[in-house]
């Protein structure tokens, strides 16, 4: 008798536990205004990669991230909240950004990160502040020259969790398997160490990683249009509009270009100038 | 939760096998390595011991992540080119047969040295005194430790997350940022877990108390 | 040769150093919080006490039974929705200190279990109250029996650190992967050196209570 008690207590207790913690996990987060908030603080915190050269890496000898991202949320930031205004970076991977910034541990995401209809139900973006088209990186000397050598049995595409580019894969592709790791050193380590025949992503990222590893390039051209937008949650019309207000005065400044030089100015591949705003 | 389930069960399904399959091959093979290294350490033979001892101690010291990524990435450069499945096998196998050498050992230490002796003196060879005599009782003392590594092993087997092993946390992964329902793709990967896990444990306590 | 000449650049093994810091510190932390949750949730567990000591028992068996990646998911991605955001750091240490001390109460359970009922016995017939007894008697016995499973479990934990890269914790191995992915020459020096100072940390800790061992006994 006693025992059975105890199988039903505990029966019964772990079906409250997880009670709690669906509970928990669909309560939806009353967010206040982040606009509001950014104001009070003197800050907004951004969500950028740390993985990524070019956008967001991080720089071993200081311990901070650099890139194109990262100058623009700096910039953003400064539009937003005048000259004084404090931007904060949080290093995010493709796989996480999404919770974190429903969790509200950030404002925004600035993490390579391309408009979909899919996300856009769950957040909202800011107007497109570049434009991406998924590629191809392999070995030089590979026999991959476009997404459709990959399209048979055995061939293996590395990929990132979370990133758009394996869905596409399955699209243009859908015979080749796909390996997701869980950031982009990962999955550049994974292609070196011959895990797969070829890498997929966007083809801004895929610059920087043949710029820090010779022997591997490019190839294919880009096969889909990846405009990359800054994430915010929904329901903040009001950063919305500060957001693509703030970029537009980025671009009309021409402190847009000035970063876009800086950044993908000697990039072999890469052409400055059709990019320009 | 059930939207979960219902939308992924192939998926959660596949991971559920892999990590069911990773989980026991490693225990096959940790399991025969690691009694290999326990009867070296217990060998009258100096040069044996000294070799088990530093397996066990770098093994025992250093994460389980870290001997994973070292099969996926460095080996593959290097030597020949394996799969996350494998590299994570493998890692857990390296990692776990060093615990599983230590629980074994402990358990021939706990066999009275008399009767070693014993077989000695009836003419038995010092490996067939350890084949049919020490060991059969080294394993009735270690099996609820053993058990407890094995707890140890599903649980570890979550580092083939790192290496695309398309394990159940792999799954998981992967359907938290597709359905982008975080939180509850995760409790059903918890609750997948459980299933095998917690009779395990049961069943090892239960074990310990019929022992003792 | 060169490749680890170039990979063990005073940069790079500064940058590595700050990583084995955070590892660290997270692990000191975590190892102080555990040890004393944990050995509250042990003696809860053993003095069975009526509706408590079941629930304390349910929650210890679940959480030790769900590997520890799950766990730091849950701190990082679901304490936010609680009103809690932690960073990488604090989700990590509360993540470490709630799984290790579920570890940790049964290594206390057990540890207590094991010594001679008699000796309670004994205390109480001396006029000693349950507390006292406990206190004086039970509990300095059954510590010298578990310390050599408590810093078994304790290098466990700083081991196990090295899965929170995964919410970019800046540890050693989330440091080295930066590292290494930025130059692919230094792959196998990376791996060695974080193996190395793994090591270090994981073997001091096993020799201290080696000695305190035999100090004790």
């Amino acid at each position: 008798m006693k025992k059975l008690f105890r199988l039903v207590s505990v029966i019964v207790s772990s079906l409250a536990l997880l009670l709690v913690l669906t509970a928990c996990g669909s309560k939806p987060l009353a967010e206040q205004n982040v606009v509001t908030r950014a104001k009070q603080s003197n800050t907004i915190t951004w969500g950028v990669k740390a993985d990524t050269k070019l956008f967001g890496l991080m720089d071993v000898r200081n311990s901070q991230i650099k890139g194109f991202e990262v100058d623009m949320a700096k910039a953003l930031t400064k539009q937003i909240l005048g000259p004084k205004g404090k931007a904060d970076f949080v290093q995010v991977t493709s796989s996480t950004r999404m919770p974190l910034l429903k969790n509200g541990n950030i404002d925004a995401i600035m993490a390579t990160m391309t408009i979909t209809p899919e996300r856009l139900k769950q957040v909202d973006f800011s107007r497109s502040y570049f434009d991406a088209g998924q590629s191809l990186l392999v070995k030089e000397g590979s026999p991959i020259k476009s997404v459709k050598d990959l399209n048979h049995k055995g061939a293996t595409v590395l990929g990132v969790v979370g990133s758009n580019s394996v869905q596409n894969v399955a699209k243009f592709a859908p015979k080749a398997r796909v390996l997701q790791l869980s950031d982009y050193a990962q999955a550049m380590t994974a292609l070196k160490s011959g895990q797969g025949e070829a890498l997929t992503t966007d083809n801004g990222i895929l610059a920087g990683m043949s710029v820090e590893n010779p022997g591997y390039v490019l190839t294919g051209g880009a096969f889909t249009k990846e405009p990359y937008g800054i994430a915010i949650n929904k329901d903040q019309p009001q950063f919305k509009h500060d957001l693509n207000h703030a970029l537009t005065k980025v671009e009309r400044s021409g402190q847009y270009n000035r970063i876009l030089k800086k950044w993908f100015g000697n990039v072999p591949g890469m052409n400055v100038k059709e990019m320009e705003r | 939760m059930i939207a979960i389930f219902h939308n992924y069960g192939s998926l959660l399904l596949q991971g559920f096998g892999q990590t069911l399959l990773c989980s026991v091959i490693a225990l096959i093979f940790s399991l025969i390595i690691g009694s290999m290294f326990a009867i070296f350490e217990t060998t009258p033979s100096k040069f044996l011991r000294v070799i088990a001892r530093i397996y066990i101690e770098v093994f025992r010291n250093i994460p389980l992540l870290v001997i994973t990524m070292f099969f996926f990435v460095v080996i593959p450069m290097f030597v020949a080119k394996i799969n996350g499945f494998t590299a994570g096998t493998i890692g857990l196998t390296i990692y776990t047969s060093a615990f599983i050498a230590e629980t074994v050992r402990s358990g021939i230490n706990s066999v009275d040295p008399g009767q070693m002796e014993g077989a000695r003196a009836n003419g038995l060879s010092w490996w067939q005194a350890m084949r049919y005599v020490v060991l059969p009782q080294a394993f009735r003392y270690v099996i609820p430790p053993l058990g407890n590594q094995f707890i140890n092993l599903v649980k570890n087997s979550s580092v083939l997350a790192f290496v695309a092993g398309f394990d159940l946390m792999y799954q998981g992964n992967v359907i938290a940022s597709d359905s982008l329902n975080t939180m509850s793709t995760y409790i059903c990967i918890g609750i997948l877990y459980l299933i095998i896990t917690l009779p395990l444990s049961y069943w090892m306590r239960y074990l310990e108390k019929k022992l003792a | 040769m060169k490749d680890f000449i170039d990979a063990y650049s005073w940069i790079n093994i500064h940058y590595l150093l700050q990583g084995l810091w955070i590892t660290v510190i997270v692990s000191v932390v975590s190892i102080l919080g555990s040890y004393i949750l944990g050995s509250i949730l042990g003696i809860i567990r053993y003095v069975n006490i009526k509706v408590v000591s079941p629930i304390v028992g349910l929650f210890i068996d679940i959480i030790r039974n769900l590997p520890l990646l799950l766990i730091i998911f849950f701190t990082y991605f679901g304490l936010p929705n609680l009103g809690f955001r932690p960073s990488s750091v604090w989700a990590t240490i509360l993540a470490m200190t709630v799984f290790e001390s579920t570890m940790i109460a049964e290594i206390v359970r057990s540890g207590i279990a094991a010594v001679d009922p008699g000796q309670m016995e004994g205390a109480r017939a001396n006029g000693l109250t349950y507390g006292q007894a406990m206190y004086h008697v039970i509990l300095p016995q059954a510590m010298k029996k578990m310390i050599p499973a408590l810093v078994s479990q304790f290098i466990s934990l700083i081991k196990d650190t090295s899965l929170a890269t995964i919410i970019v914790l800046p540890d050693l191995m989330h440091n080295a992967q930066i590292v290494y992915g930025q130059n692919s020459t230094y792959i196998l020096p990376m791996f060695l050196m974080i193996a190395i100072m793994y090591f270090i940390v994981c073997y001091a800790l096993s020799l201290l209570s080696r000695s305190l061992d035999r100090r004790m006994s």
